[in-house]
């Protein structure tokens, strides 16, 4: 994180850091397809209640999943405040991110505890093992990606990241942005098409 | 001895791999004697049925993942970045830390071994039990109460991150480090396969992380994954398992497949028959790898549908493989062959491959397989294709490399020693299973009744077993005689085209003097359109940078033992100091100053 953008020369002309974040994405891609694929399978197959009508409440997500939405452009306006120099709007776009990143935290909180009064844990039926592991999942991806974006706050509010470190702004944005994707894909199969 | 724990270098952590992948491939040999001791005889009692349950269980997971991809794992560090004309690897930090990782996980995983006390089990080894696949329902907590699985399921994750941090690595290397003039189709066969292996690891491994993640929950925290009472199906572990399985056999025999494809044109003096059609049988047999899973499941009763479309799909995959057969024996065909123990090897593979690749078209046949699933009609299978094939590759790129990686030649005539016992050992070992096999001795179990009629059988293949043990006391001889004794290697023993003969054996610490500049695939060859190239001088023209060493992967591979240490002991504060090492390393390791 400490280097400049890209100044090695290499065979395919793309940044070996994005390439590799590329290759990575593209395996969590498989991870996520079999936690989803899991769920799929295991839907309707629930011995004892509760099942996912009488527990999801699609409003509230709704609005956590506009906030993850919004972290997105968020991002986008951090790398373009980053790529053109403008580090106050940097600072400010990437603490944006990351605060609607924590806000999205906050409503799986939530709506994980409210879950739990109503009687679904993670022990109770197929439906609670495979929603909290899959959305659980997705939160600790979430996490790492808050930690991230504060880390990178953190070294902008020092004044060690810049113009020069544009890539590593982006390659945080490509994560960020593929999480945000899994969760528009989660939030479709398990929300909206019960 | 600093400088080996914080190094970057990938030759240096090639050796590594390679020193630590050897003893774990002798500790699963150890295994094996003991499992071949143990059915010398009908009614042995040598081990108990417990005992027995543990050593095929760790004789198999030791060997597919602690010996033979980590062997293959040497090479890659140590032959990649030469063959493509790269100083090292595209993360070397990176590389660094998939090697503790890995070492680190072997550890844990044998270290059920001795650990019994700590679990208050009644005896010293709480090793894992339920067979390389483990298959759940039988691994959930109800059925396997002890720490044996947990050792397993934890120990497996841990090597999953390894290799997949190595995945990322290699195929960035392939792709992005490559020497000017080396266009794809100018990449030797070796690296090729190497970076088909590598996409197979990163999207096989995801899945059976998945798989080992809800048999960690079902285990620790009580959801209900693989419980049928719940609803579940036990099928999901199958699948989960056999959709990394499948691709993982490719990952275990892609790379021997790539040190055949080099020693066969060195030794013949010939270039591969058909280069470009081995490289895309390679690419083809990683996308069709993908699609033959269900056939370790046709026992299941997936109905006819499923069955017909993997039978079909399997015997189809047969083709590409079969494909990279004749191509092999083409290049061998009117060459100028000499017969050094590296093509002996290479050839041998081929011989012994031809076997596991028939005895697995037979497989394919669901009707065939019926009665074939679970017997030592599949042991023979999978010993012909992964000893006769990725171990017998191996030791070609043993002594093939040999020279390279350590700067001495090793003895050519214990090599041939160490073939021919190698080569009559697994004949005898393996061939007689497809008989005991076909006569009905199922797999797994700890002993026989003489009335099945299989007890000369299970003596020749024990004979045999303890003749590979004689041919590895062989090898190792001649690697401590090579030490003192060994003839000093020049810089292309072999007169081999690739670029990793054009530099000293073994390489200096930056490889090559000046990158060079490739032309032809062949590039120190003479070849009808190109002079051989001129190899790099000898001196650096210019100052070299060489990246300094680094703790912190070796730190941040220290937090995921101490994390997977917390369900094992069921202490909380652990998983919390685990998390703080390995977040510890990372940080440092991102904002360390590191010029590669």
């Amino acid at each position: 994180m400490t280097h400049a953008a890209a100044t090695h020369h290499t065979s395919m002309g793309l940044d070996s850091r994005k390439m590799a974040f590329w290759a990575f994405i593209g395996s969590e891609c498989l991870l996520f397809s079999s936690l989803i694929s899991t769920y799929l399978v295991y839907k309707g197959r629930s011995v004892v209640g509760p099942s996912p009508h009488e527990i999801l409440n699609i409003p509230f997500t709704s609005v956590s999943t506009f906030d993850l939405l919004m972290s997105s452009l968020m991002m986008v306006l951090a790398l373009a405040a980053v790529q053109r120099g403008d580090m106050k709007w940097g600072k400010i776009w990437l603490f944006a991110t990351a605060l609607l990143g924590l806000v999205f935290l906050g409503g799986q909180v939530i709506e994980f505890t409210e879950f739990v009064h109503k009687g679904l844990t993670l022990q109770t039926n197929l439906f609670g093992c495979t929603f909290f592991v899959l959305t659980g999942t997705h939160g600790a991806h979430v996490t790492v990606g808050v930690l991230w974006l504060l880390t990178l706050w953190v070294r902008a509010l020092q004044g060690k990241l810049g113009p020069g470190q544009a890539l590593t702004v982006e390659i945080t944005g490509l994560y960020w942005h593929f999480v945000d994707v899994v969760w528009i894909v989660i939030f479709t199969v398990v929300y909206l098409i019960q | 001895m600093k400088r080996w724990i914080t190094t970057t270098d990938h030759k240096r952590i090639g050796l590594l791999y390679f020193w630590t992948a050897f003893c774990f491939f002798l500790v699963g040999g150890l295994e094996a004697l003991l499992i071949r001791l143990q059915l010398a005889q009908p009614n042995g009692h040598l081990v108990s049925a417990e005992t027995y349950n543990q050593l095929f269980t760790m004789h198999g997971t030791t060997m597919v993942f602690l010996a033979l991809m980590p062997l293959s794992a040497s090479f890659f560090n140590y032959i990649v970045p030469l063959q493509i004309g790269a100083r090292d690897v595209a993360f070397p930090r990176l590389n660094a830390f998939s090697y503790w990782v890995f070492l680190l996980g072997g550890l844990l995983l044998n270290a059920s071994w001795l650990v019994g006390p700590l679990f208050h089990a009644p005896h010293w080894n709480v090793a894992p039990n339920g067979g390389w696949f483990g298959y759940a329902n039988l691994t959930e907590r109800q059925f396997s109460p002890g720490p044996n699985i947990d050792f397993w399921l934890l120990g497996l994750q841990i090597l999953g991150i390894s290799s997949l941090a190595a995945g990322f690595n290699f195929i960035v290397t392939i792709l992005n480090m490559r020497a000017p003039g080396m266009k794809m189709l100018r990449v030797p066969a070796f690296s090729w396969m190497t970076l088909v292996t590598q996409f197979l690891v990163i999207t096989a491994f995801p899945v059976i992380t998945v798989g080992l993640v809800f048999l960690m929950f079902d285990r620790f925290f009580g959801t209900h994954f693989y419980v049928a009472t719940a609803g579940a199906t036990p099928l999901l572990w199958q699948h989960l398992f056999w959709l990394f399985g499948h691709p993982e056999v490719y990952i275990l025999i892609l790379p021997a497949m790539g040190i055949v494809s080099e020693v066969l044109p060195t030794f013949a003096r010939k270039p591969l028959f058909g280069y470009t059609v081995v490289v895309f049988s390679g690419v083809l047999i990683g996308f069709m790898g993908w699609g033959v899973w269900s056939h370790h499941m046709f026992a299941v009763g997936l109905g006819p549908i499923a069955d017909s479309v993997f039978a079909g799909t399997t015997m189809l995959i047969a083709v590409p493989t079969g494909v990279k057969i004749f191509n092999w024996i083409a290049t061998l065909w009117g060459g100028d062959i000499r017969g050094s123990t590296a093509l002996h090897f290479a050839v041998g593979f081929i011989a012994m491959f031809i076997i596991g690749g028939l005895s697995g078209v037979t497989h394919a046949s669901p009707p065939a397989d019926l009665q074939q699933t679970d017997t030592y009609y599949v042991v023979a299978h999978i010993h012909y294709v992964l000893f006769g094939g990725t171990v017998l590759g191996l030791f070609a790129g043993i002594y093939y490399w040999w020279p390279k990686m350590t700067g001495r030649l090793l003895s050519e005539p214990l090599g041939k020693w160490h073939f021919w016992l190698t080569f009559v050992g697994m004949n005898l070992a393996f061939f007689p299973m497809h008989l005991i096999g076909l006569l009905g001795m199922p797999r797994r179990i700890y002993t026989y009744t003489p009335e099945l009629g299989v007890s000369a059988l299970n003596l020749v293949s024990t004979v045999g077993a303890f003749l590979i043990a004689v041919a590895i006391l062989v090898f190792l001889v001649n690697v401590l005689r090579t030490r003192t004794h060994g003839r000093p290697a020049p810089n292309d023993p072999w007169g081999g085209a690739t670029l990793e003969w054009s530099i000293p054996s073994p390489p200096p610490v930056y490889n090559f003097s000046v990158i060079p500049t490739v032309a032809s695939r062949l590039p120190r060859w003479k070849t009808e359109r190109h002079e051989p190239m001129r190899d790099p001088p000898a001196v650096p023209p210019a100052p070299i940078h060489v990246p300094p060493g680094s703790w912190w992967p070796l730190i941040a591979a220290l937090g995921l033992p101490v994390l997977a240490l917390a369900p094992l002991t069921h202490t909380l504060w652990l998983a919390f100091l685990g998390a703080a090492i390995l977040l510890v390393g990372i940080y440092r390791w991102a904002f360390e100053p590191f010029e590669v």
